[in-house]
C-alpha cells in the first residue's frame, strides 16, 4: 500500500518530543512540577528520547523514499 | 485516586494524537477500491507492521489496566499469561497453521472452517465471533469511560463519543489497512508513553532487587494488599515464576496448581485464544506474501516476550511502595458511587456532632460511615476526618475527597493510573492518558475491522446476500462498521447499568470458546475428521463446559452465576483455578467427541478437495532464497529457547 507507515510515526514522535522539550526547558526552573518525577525533569529527558525515536523512524523513511526513486 | 487537571499541553498532545490517526484514514481512502482491499487491506501489508498490529490489537485498555492489577495481586507468576500462555502458541501458529490460513486464501477464520468441514461449523463460529466481539468492545468502552470520569471528570457519554468517533472515522477511511497502520504507531505510543512511568517507579522503589526484598515481606503478610486472607504464601510467591505454582494452589495467590496452569493456560486456552481467533489471525492474513504471514505472529512474540516489564511490573511497583508506605502511597481505593455520598456525609457531619469522641479508639466512629458507602475504611484517616469537621466544618466536596481517599478496599484495576499521576508532571501526564487512548483504540479497531469482515463476508454475503456485486458488499462493510460501533455503544450502557447481565454473557462465551482448539487442531492435522465428528464434537465441548461449571465452584463464591448451579461436585481454590480446569475438561471432550464421531461417520470431502487444508495433504511451504537462519522454524526455535531462559531466571 502506497503508504509508508514510518514517515507519519516518525513525524508525530518528532513533534511530540520537540514539544515536550521546549515545556521541559520553560518549566525546568520550577521544583514543584517536578516533585512527583523525583526531581528530574522528566519532561525534557524523555522528550529527548521521543525525539531520537521520531528522527530514527523519519531517516528510515526517507532514506526508502529516496532509494526507490 | 485524586480527580486530575489536565494542562494547555496534555490536551495538545493528546490532539496531535488524534490528529496523526485519522491523517492516517484519509491518507488511506483513494486505495481502497474494491472490498478485498477494505476487509483484508489487499494482501499487501509487510510483515512488521503485520506484526505490531498483531500484538497491538491485543493490547487493548482493559489488557492494560487487567495485567497491571494481576502484576499486583499475583506478582511476576502473572507473566505465565505471557511466556506460557502467548509465546508457545504464536510460534505454533506462525510456524504450523499460517500455511493453511494463508494459503486457502479464506478471508476469514469461520471461511475456513466451511472449506474444512461445512456451513454449520462456520455458522456457529462466525454468529459467536461477531456478537462476542461486539459485546467485547462494548465492556472495554465502558470501563475506559468511567476510569476518564473517575479520572479526569470527563462526561462518560463524552468520552464514549469520542473515543469510538475517532475510531469510527479512520476505520472508515481506510479499511483494515488504516485500523493496523494506526495499530503500528499505537504499539509505539502504548510502549514510549508508559516506559517512563514504569522507570521513575522503579527508581522510586529503590531498583529491582530492593522491589523484590519488599515483595518477601509482603508474600508473607498478604493482609497489607487487602487480599482478604493472611495465609503465608511462603518468601517468594511474589518474585518466582515456577515455584510457588510448583508448590501447589495454597502456595501461591492466584490458588493454581501445575497441570491447570500447563494444560489449561499453556495449552488450551492459550493455543484456543492464539490460532483461532480472528482479530488477531486477520492481522496476519493481511500479510503481502506467504513468507510475511508466517513471519506476523513471530515478528509479534519478541515484543511480547519483553511486555510484562510494561504492564506486570507496575502492579508491583505499586506493591512494594505500598508496603514501604513511601511518599505517603497506598493501593488506590473501590470508588464510592454516587449514590451513596449523601448517607456517608450525613454520617460524618454526625460524627462530629457527638462530643467527647475518644480519639484513641476511632473503629466506633468509623463503623457507621464505612456502613454508608457500603466498604472498609481506614479508621485513623477517618477519626482524622471528623475531627478537622468538628474544628471547621467542611463542604460537601471536601468531605467526598478524604472519604474517597480513606477507602480501604483496594481497586486493583486502578494501579496504573495511580503511578502515572504519582510520577507525572503535566507534559508527560498528557503522554500518559494518549497512551491510554490508544490502547483503547487499537483494542476498539481490531474489534471493529474483525467484525466488519466475518458480518460481510461469512454471514451476509453466505446467508443473506450472496451473488451481489464487490461494490455492495464494500458499502456492507461501510454501514456495519458503524452499527457495529453503534451496538458496542450500547453493550457498553448495558454494562455500566447491569454488570451481572455481562457477566452471564462473558460466560456463555467462555463455554463456546473453550472447545474451539480442538476443532481447530483435528481439522488441521487429521484428514479424517470429518463435519459431523467436527460440528457435533464442538457442540458436545461446549455443553460439557457449561456442565461443567454448574457443577464446580471456586472458594468463597456463592453458587450461582459463578458456578454449581446445577450441584457442588467440587470446589476450587480460586476462580482461575476454575476456569482453566473447566477449559481442559472442555477441551478433552470436544477432542474425544470429535475424533468417535469422524471414525463412525463417513468423509464428506475427498483428498482434493482437502488438499492446502490439512497438514498431510499439503505440500511444506518452501522459501528457496531463504537462509536456513531466517525460516520460521529457525525463528520460532531461537523465540522458543529465548523463552525459556526467561522462565529459568525468574523461576
Amino acid at each position: 500500500m502506497g503508504l509508508d507507515i514510518r514517515l507519519p510515526i516518525g513525524m508525530m514522535f518528532s513533534l511530540l518530543g520537540g514539544l515536550l522539550v521546549v515545556y521541559g526547558l520553560a518549566t525546568g526552573s520550577d521544583a514543584a512540577t517536578y516533585q512527583g518525577s523525583l526531581g528530574i525533569n522528566i519532561n525534557f529527558w524523555w522528550g529527548l528520547v521521543l525525539l531520537a525515536f521520531g528522527a530514527v523512524m523519519l531517516i528510515f523513511a526517507l532514506r526508502a523514499r529516496f532509494s526507490t526513486k | 485516586m485524586q480527580p486530575q487537571h489536565l494542562q494547555f499541553i496534555d490536551y495538545s498532545i493528546m490532539l496531535i494524537y488524534v490528529g496523526f490517526v485519522v491523517g492516517i484514514g484519509f491518507a488511506l481512502k483513494r486505495y481502497m477500491r474494491t472490498s478485498a482491499d477494505f476487509f483484508l487491506s489487499g494482501r499487501s501489508i509487510p510483515a512488521w507492521v503485520c506484526g505490531l498490529a498483531f500484538l497491538s490489537a491485543n493490547l487493548g485498555a482493559l489488557e492494560l489496566v487487567g495485567m497491571a492489577a494481576s502484576g499486583a495481586k499475583y506478582g511476576i507468576a502473572t507473566c505465565h499469561f505471557y511466556w506460557l500462555g502467548a509465546i508457545p502458541a504464536m510460534v505454533f501458529l506462525g510456524v504450523f497453521m499460517m500455511p493453511f490460513y494463508y494459503g486457502s486464501k479464506a478471508r476469514s477464520v469461520p471461511e475456513y472452517l466451511k472449506m474444512r468441514f461445512d456451513e454449520r461449523t462456520r455458522c456457529f463460529n462466525s454468529m459467536t465471533f461477531a456478537v462476542m466481539t461486539v459485546f467485547a468492545s462494548g465492556i472495554s468502552m465502558n470501563a475506559l469511560a468511567q476510569l476518564l470520569h473517575s479520572l479526569l471528570h470527563w462526561n462518560y457519554f463524552f468520552s464514549l463519543v469520542i473515543c469510538s468517533g475517532v475510531v469510527l472515522v479512520y476505520v472508515l477511511k481506510g479499511g483494515l489497512t488504516s485500523a493496523m497502520y494506526t495499530e503500528v504507531l499505537q504499539f509505539f505510543m502504548i510502549v514510549l508513553g508508559f516506559a517512563p512511568v514504569v522507570w521513575l517507579g522503579l527508581k522510586d522503589v529503590g531498583g529491582w532487587d530492593a522491589l523484590k526484598d519488599i515483595l518477601h515481606g509482603v508474600s508473607q503478610d498478604p493482609t497489607k494488599l487487602g487480599l482478604n486472607t493472611s495465609h503465608d504464601f511462603g518468601p517468594d510467591a511474589w518474585t518466582s515464576a515456577w515455584r510457588p505454582i510448583i508448590a501447589g494452589p495454597t502456595a501461591n495467590p492466584m490458588g493454581v496448581d501445575l497441570f491447570a496452569m500447563v494444560f489449561g493456560l499453556g495449552f488450551v486456552l492459550s493455543f484456543g485464544y492464539w490460532c483461532t481467533n480472528f482479530l488477531v489471525v486477520q492481522r496476519a492474513m493481511a500479510a503481502k506474501d506467504m513468507g510475511a504471514a508466517r513471519r506476523t505472529p513471530l515478528i509479534a512474540a519478541l515484543p511480547k516476550m519483553l511486555f510484562p516489564v510494561l504492564v506486570i511490573l507496575p502492579g508491583m511497583i505499586a506493591v512494594g511502595l505500598a508496603a514501604t508506605g513511601k511518599g505517603g502511597y497506598s493501593l488506590p481505593g473501590v470508588q464510592i458511587s454516587d449514590g451513596d455520598y449523601p448517607a456517608a456525609i450525613a454520617a460524618v457531619r454526625d460524627a462530629s456532632k457527638q462530643p467527647g469522641m475518644n480519639r484513641n479508639d476511632p473503629a466506633p466512629v468509623t463503623a457507621p460511615i464505612a456502613a454508608a458507602v457500603h466498604h472498609n475504611l481506614n479508621a485513623d484517616k477517618i477519626a482524622a476526618l471528623v475531627g478537622d469537621n468538628n474544628a471547621q466544618p467542611m463542604s460537601d466536596d471536601d468531605i467526598k475527597a478524604r472519604l474517597q481517599g480513606a477507602v480501604a478496599d483496594p481497586d486493583y484495576n486502578g494501579v496504573i493510573l495511580s503511578l502515572v499521576t504519582r510520577y507525572c508532571p503535566p507534559g508527560l501526564m498528557g503522554l500518559a492518558l494518549t497512551a491510554l487512548l490508544a490502547s483503547f483504540m487499537s483494542g476498539m479497531a481490531g474489534n471493529v475491522t474483525a467484525f466488519n469482515t466475518v458480518w460481510t463476508y461469512d454471514l451476509y454475503q453466505a446467508y443473506l446476500a450472496p451473488n451481489k456485486t464487490d461494490q455492495h458488499y464494500m458499502r456492507m462493510g461501510h454501514y456495519v462498521t458503524f452499527v457495529g460501533i453503534v451496538l458496542s455503544g450500547l453493550c457498553a450502557l448495558v454494562a455500566r447499568n447491569y454488570s451481572n447481565a455481562m457477566d452471564i454473557i462473558q460466560l456463555v462465551f467462555g463455554f463456546v470458546n473453550a472447545p474451539l482448539f480442538a476443532t481447530f487442531l483435528l481439522g488441521m492435522f487429521w484428514k479424517r475428521a470429518t463435519s459431523h465428528g467436527a460440528f457435533f464434537g464442538l457442540c458436545g465441548g461446549t455443553l460439557t463446559s457449561m456442565l461443567f461449571h454448574g457443577c464446580t465452584i471456586a472458594a468463597g463464591n456463592t453458587p450461582g452465576i459463578k458456578g454449581a448451579w446445577i450441584s457442588q461436585v467440587q470446589t476450587f481454590p480460586s476462580e482461575m483455578a476454575q476456569n482453566f480446569w473447566l477449559a481442559s475438561f472442555a477441551f478433552l471432550s470436544c477432542f474425544l467427541l470429535t475424533v468417535a464421531i469422524s471414525l463412525a461417520t463417513s468423509r464428506t470431502k475427498s483428498d482434493e478437495e482437502l488438499k492446502g487444508l490439512v497438514y498431510s495433504l499439503t505440500e511444506k511451504v518452501r522459501e528457496p532464497d531463504q537462509a536456513w537462519y531466517g525460516t520460521p522454524a529457525f525463528l520460532g526455535t531461537l523465540l522458543l529457547l529465548a523463552c525459556l531462559v526467561l522462565n529459568i531466571y525468574f523461576w
